[in-house]
């Protein structure tokens, strides 16, 4: 079996962004980057897939930037065979990134594609459900727990009331949550390892597609600022200033 | 042309978010019409056509759509979605799973999670968890939506009388199946609509500790929610989460307790009316959204907290 693990690479989920002030975006130059959080779930289970015998082969993409290498020697270092990189230099929307993927998913041919359930950029999360869609492939998304049979994987997924749990025929596209594992740090020896793994470049443009956006971004703002608070002294103070000024008990 | 959305229930009856998702649909457009699939659901069909903001109720009942498998479900809103302009639905688990099967489908750029209606192709939606508000103007023809329902008040249930349309199911691919759900059964009110949520973070330090935060819950009729660290500790189950990739909450207090307040936490909560935060490390960035905050050891203050309400008479329950 093979899996294709997407990856994103994004401002890292620490980093406090700031919003440009004419309005056209967020600064991203000086500002650490990395592995879009639930894609790091995704490649973990990937390679822990391969490791249990049932996977023979773990292929990881990236569309985006020259940079977007750095993600993808990322996923190489935690244990996937092979990377592919496609190259954009400007910004995709979900719909152009499935069908970019789905081209992929055509010529390799993989039985499961994995991948974060969201990315912490854009929020938008849609990408896996419409590589599904245009796939005609059935879909997990939220994915908490794996168990991959020889022509189905039985999954459970979380949900706004708990928890889910279906079976989706093979191939399919996973969309993982953050409880799904425990993502792995390379070791030293594998990320140098990585270094030699193959990485096949593409240029999106050569793949034929029509990857016009359709959304266009009029402004970013920063969100209405709260005011500062205050701090109570005890709880006593604090009852009393939920019940008199608040007016919430 | 009119606005279809797809509502969300459980075969017998409504799930609150719709009455939001109504709301948002009718600042596009107020022609709305509400699509109801389900299994036996008819119920549904007529509780929804009783909303004085519906126009049109379309009602399609198959065994097929029992459990909203997005491969099923989403072909049907495809074949739906030909006579309107804008097919929207919640940003919840139900809308986020199969909405963008169905932009796939006609080839549309869903605009995800919105937070306010602008115009008809005009919206705001809150980008990198909240932290920035991006305006955004969709070119597609058709238009796929998803709303945030906490952004929206919930329109009025009862009063209407809009016509129930019997529609037929569509053919199912069978590459999919609904094995079990399990679903955290509380007396307590649901997270994502209560007047007051008392949340807990790492800093509880067990799941029995979490007894602290849900006497306090039940003493102020609140939901109780949790911080990620809190959820992948197993303190709590997931559906408690509140943050970036949990539900967004925003009740009219919310009081985090031993949450430090990392910027996914604050994307679930920080649009809360008042907010306490209860925390033994003054530095904590939940303070910094905190209205009113508290430096203490929870352990010491919860306790105190609780008999302090106890001594107030007008809290109910």
């Amino acid at each position: 079996m093979k899996i294709l693990v997407a990856v994103k690479r994004v401002i890292d989920y620490n980093v406090q962004i700031r919003v440009k002030e004419d309005g056209s975006g967020v600064h991203t130059d000086n500002v650490k980057m990395s592995t879009n959080p639930p894609d790091d779930n995704a490649v973990e289970e990937s390679v822990k897939l391969k490791e249990s015998g049932k996977v023979k082969e773990v292929i990881a993409i990236s569309i985006g930037e020259d940079k977007a290498q750095e993600t993808i020697r990322k996923a190489l270092a935690i244990g996937a065979d092979k990377g592919i990189h496609v190259k954009a230099d400007s910004y995709i929307e979900p719909l152009g990134i499935a069908k970019i993927l789905k081209s992929i998913v055509e010529k390799e041919k993989p039985d499961m594609v994995f991948l974060g359930k969201q990315a912490i950029d854009d929020d938008c999360n849609q990408t896996g459900q419409m590589l599904a869609a245009m796939l005609n492939w059935p879909q997990a998304t939220f994915t908490s727990k794996v168990n991959l049979k020889e022509k189905s994987v039985e999954i459970v997924r979380e949900i706004d009331e708990g928890l889910e749990t279906i079976e989706v025929n093979l191939p399919s596209v996973v969309s993982c949550d953050l409880r799904l594992n425990e993502p792995r740090f390379a070791s030293l020896p594998n990320i140098m390892k990585a270094k030699k793994k193959p990485m096949e470049q593409i240029n999106a443009k050569d793949l034929g597609l029509d990857l016009t956006n359709r959304i266009q971004q009029i402004k970013v703002d920063e969100p209405p600022k709260r005011k500062a608070g205050i701090k109570v002294a005890n709880v006593a103070e604090l009852v009393s200033k939920l019940k008199n000024e608040a007016k919430v008990l | 042309m009119s606005v279809l959305l797809i509502a969300e229930h459980d075969n017998s009856k409504l799930k609150p978010f719709t009455l939001n998702a109504i709301t948002a649909a009718s600042k596009i457009n107020i022609d709305v019409h509400v699509l109801v699939a389900g299994s036996n659901c008819e119920n549904v069909s007529k509780e929804i056509a009783s909303v004085p903001l519906v126009k049109k109720v379309l009602w399609c009942d198959s065994p097929n759509y029992q459990n909203y498998l997005p491969e099923n479900l989403a072909p049907l809103v495809t074949k739906a979605a030909e006579h309107y302009d804008h097919i929207v639905a919640s940003a919840n688990t139900f809308g986020k799973n199969f909405m963008p099967r169905v932009a796939a489908a006609l080839d549309i750029s869903q605009v995800s999670d919105i937070i306010k209606v602008s115009s008809p192709d005009t919206f705001i939606r809150p980008i990198y968890a909240g932290n920035a508000f991006a305006t955004v103007k969709s070119n597609d023809k058709k238009k796929c939506v998803t709303i945030r329902p906490t952004s929206f008040e919930p329109a009025e249930k009862t009063g209407g009388s809009a016509k129930i349309e019997k529609i037929e199911a569509v053919d199912i691919p069978n590459i999919s199946k609904f094995i079990k759900r399990e679903e955290t059964k509380s007396e307590r009110p649901e997270l994502g609509t209560a007047r007051v949520v008392v949340s807990g973070g790492r800093g509880l330090e067990s799941g029995e500790n979490f007894k602290l935060i849900t006497d306090i819950a039940d003493k102020l009729n609140a939901a109780v929610g949790a911080s990620r660290a809190a959820v992948d500790a197993g303190y709590i189950s997931n559906d408690h989460q509140v943050g970036q990739t949990g539900k967004v909450v925003v009740p009219d207090l919310y009081i985090a307790v031993g949450i430090s307040g990392a910027i996914q936490h604050l994307a679930g909560m920080k649009e809360s009316k008042i907010i306490v935060a209860i925390n033994k490390d003054g530095e904590a960035p939940i303070f910094s959204v905190a209205d009113y905050g508290l430096e203490a050891d929870l352990f010491k203050a919860l306790p105190e907290f609780l008999a302090e309400l106890n001594k107030l008479n007008t809290i109910q329950k």
